[in-house]
């Protein structure tokens, strides 16, 4: 999937501006932003659902035009944020109906097997009225592995459900990584977001960054050591002198001192002797980790920040 | 642009399912052709003998082409409207389905139980009339025109209730609304029906004919009036 410079506007409102990135075969992309952000919008836009206003983009090897969107719909699945099951409808009838509109080849075979991966075979003549948000979640993204698609859109796939059903749908997102299916994952959930994909966007009308956490981590936050020590030391500017890697260092505390280091594993060890050397009682000296979350909350924050002085 | 029976097909069969477990829906089928058999019959059987002549001079049988037109406009009315309302629509929309294949199987859903109805309601009536009343009012009321009539009329006019209740449902926000809309914009072609059955315009076979013509016409622009009314992007995001 390759999308560039792609623009989404209602009249006066601007859903999303200018968004480029491309999405590699088997990926699994994380696309993250606050509410009004346009993330579920550059999913309906790509889903050929609506049509963008400007830019250009390719769908499962199709360019994103409306004469494609029957080709690119075949190709691709999307699961929206609110599941959309007919309650009245058993699970296997709301299926029977999906399978048939992708016209998959043997659909109760297809149906069965989606229902095991979803762990739902059981209660596939149950009323969809009848289950729980978890449970029509899962039914919901049974429907999306009906066709067995290139790109499987998840717009927010575990928004509202407990610990334990998130659980299932991350390992059912593992399981289809393993697979190679594309993932193109909207979430709130930056923790699901660093522990499923292999790369993530954050978006807030445009693109604010692109690229691995563990990269985003590193582009935006210095890397630390926090070292805690049973006293204060008496002379810190004559102990940390001479330890390679050390770019600067300040007190966080009596006794605790931040290292902003330019390499961790250079550093620890260099900093552990020379704190022994000075005679030094070390509690601890760890690195100091930051999580998507802190990246996350840097963009946006700083982006309201300016927001509001503007 | 080739049309896929199969999805057609999986939009009718999930349209009749939907039907049978949705009692508004079974209660909007009923309730009117109740109505439109109940008044006749009293009607009928309240006649004496001697009444025959007078009915002569009338169209009964044709004032029941009304079941036709009114209960088609109820289903089709829920169709488009009652999807977004469940919140199905976006993942309908977001399957290779192409929005005539959409709209047809919906129509096609909408079309089979009210013909059924229709055809099944007047069937009743003509059983209870033919075993029941007078005989003399019998052969008054059912006459070989009004029965070919009634036979030819029931699908055009239920197609042409359809593509108003689909293009209704597909700009209203609310399923009542769009119910009370579509019937209300059925209503001149009851009209129409029911000045011929009450003799106000004479029923030749020269009015038969243009009724027909127009109601073809009717239905092919109502279809094509329906299906651009039926905006993806409008009905995803609901921005007007």
């Amino acid at each position: 999937m390759s999308v560039e410079n792609l623009s989404k506007r209602f009249g006066p409102r601007l859903a999303f501006s200018d968004v480029s990135f491309e999405v590699g075969h088997g990926e699994v992309f994380g696309f993250l932003g606050p509410n009004g952000a346009g993330k579920t919008t550059t999913v309906r836009t790509l889903g050929t659902l609506i049509a963008p206003t400007s830019g250009s983009a390719i769908v499962a090897g199709y360019a994103l035009v409306p004469e494609n969107g029957v080709e690119i719909r075949g190709r691709i699945s999307i699961m929206p944020e609110a599941p959309g099951l007919y309650l009245r409808l058993s699970v296997a009838e709301n299926l029977q109906c999906f399978a048939e509109l992708y016209e998959v080849a043997d659909p109760k075979d297809r149906i069965e097997r989606a229902l095991r991966a979803v762990k739902l075979t059981e209660r596939a003549d149950d009323a969809c009225g009848r289950l729980s948000k978890g449970l029509r979640q899962r039914v919901a993204l049974a429907r999306a592995l009906l066709s067995d698609p290139q790109v499987l859109f998840l717009d927010e796939p575990t928004s509202g459900l407990d610990p334990a059903a998130a659980r299932d749908v991350h390992d059912l997102i593992g399981g289809l990584r393993q697979r190679g299916v594309t993932i193109f994952l909207t979430t709130h959930r930056l923790e699901e977001a660093e522990r499923l994909c292999d790369r993530v966007a954050i978006l807030n009308t445009t693109m604010r960054t692109i690229g691995r956490p563990d990269e985003l981590r590193d582009e935006l936050f210095a890397k630390t050591l926090t070292v805690r020590t049973a006293a204060a030391l008496a002379d810190p500017d004559r102990v940390f002198a001479d330890v390679s890697a050390l770019d600067s260092w300040r007190t966080d505390g009596a006794a605790t001192y931040v290292l902003t280091v330019s390499d961790v594993a250079q550093a620890a060890p260099a900093v552990t002797r020379a704190l022994v050397a000075a005679g030094a009682d070390v509690l601890s000296i760890a690195e100091s980790r930051h999580s998507l979350e802190d990246v996350y909350l840097d963009l946006v924050d700083h982006e309201d920040t300016e927001a509001g002085i503007q | 642009m080739t049309l896929s029976r199969r999805r057609v097909r999986a939009v009718f069969r999930k349209e009749l399912r939907e039907y049978r477990h949705n009692g508004n829906i079974v209660y909007a089928m009923a309730i009117l052709p109740l109505v439109f058999l109940i008044q006749p019959l009293i009607s009928v059987f309240t006649l004496p003998a001697a009444a025959s002549g007078s009915l002569r001079h009338e169209h009964s049988l044709l004032y029941m082409l009304a079941i036709p037109v009114l209960v088609p406009a109820a289903l089709a009315a829920y169709s488009v409207v009652g999807e977004r309302l469940q919140g199905t629509l976006e993942p309908l929309l977001a399957t290779p389905i192409r929005s005539e294949e959409l709209l047809l199987g919906k129509a096609l859903a909408a079309f089979v139980p009210s013909v059924v109805v229709a055809y099944g309601v007047f069937a009743l009536f003509i059983a209870v009339v033919e075993l029941f009343a007078h005989a003399g009012v019998a052969s008054a009321l059912i006459r070989g025109p009004d029965l070919l009539a009634q036979l030819v009329f029931t699908p055009l006019l239920a197609t042409w209730s359809i593509w108003v209740g689909i293009a209704v449902s597909a700009r209203s926000a609310d399923p009542r609304t769009a119910g009370q809309l579509s019937i209300l914009v059925s209503l001149p072609t009851v009209a129409v029906t029911s000045l011929i059955a009450f003799n106000v315009i004479p029923p030749t076979l020269g009015v038969a004919l243009a009724f027909g013509a127009g109601l073809l016409v009717l239905i092919r622009l109502g279809g094509r009036f329906a299906s651009a009314l039926f905006d993806r992007e409008r009905l995803i995001t609901s921005t007007k």
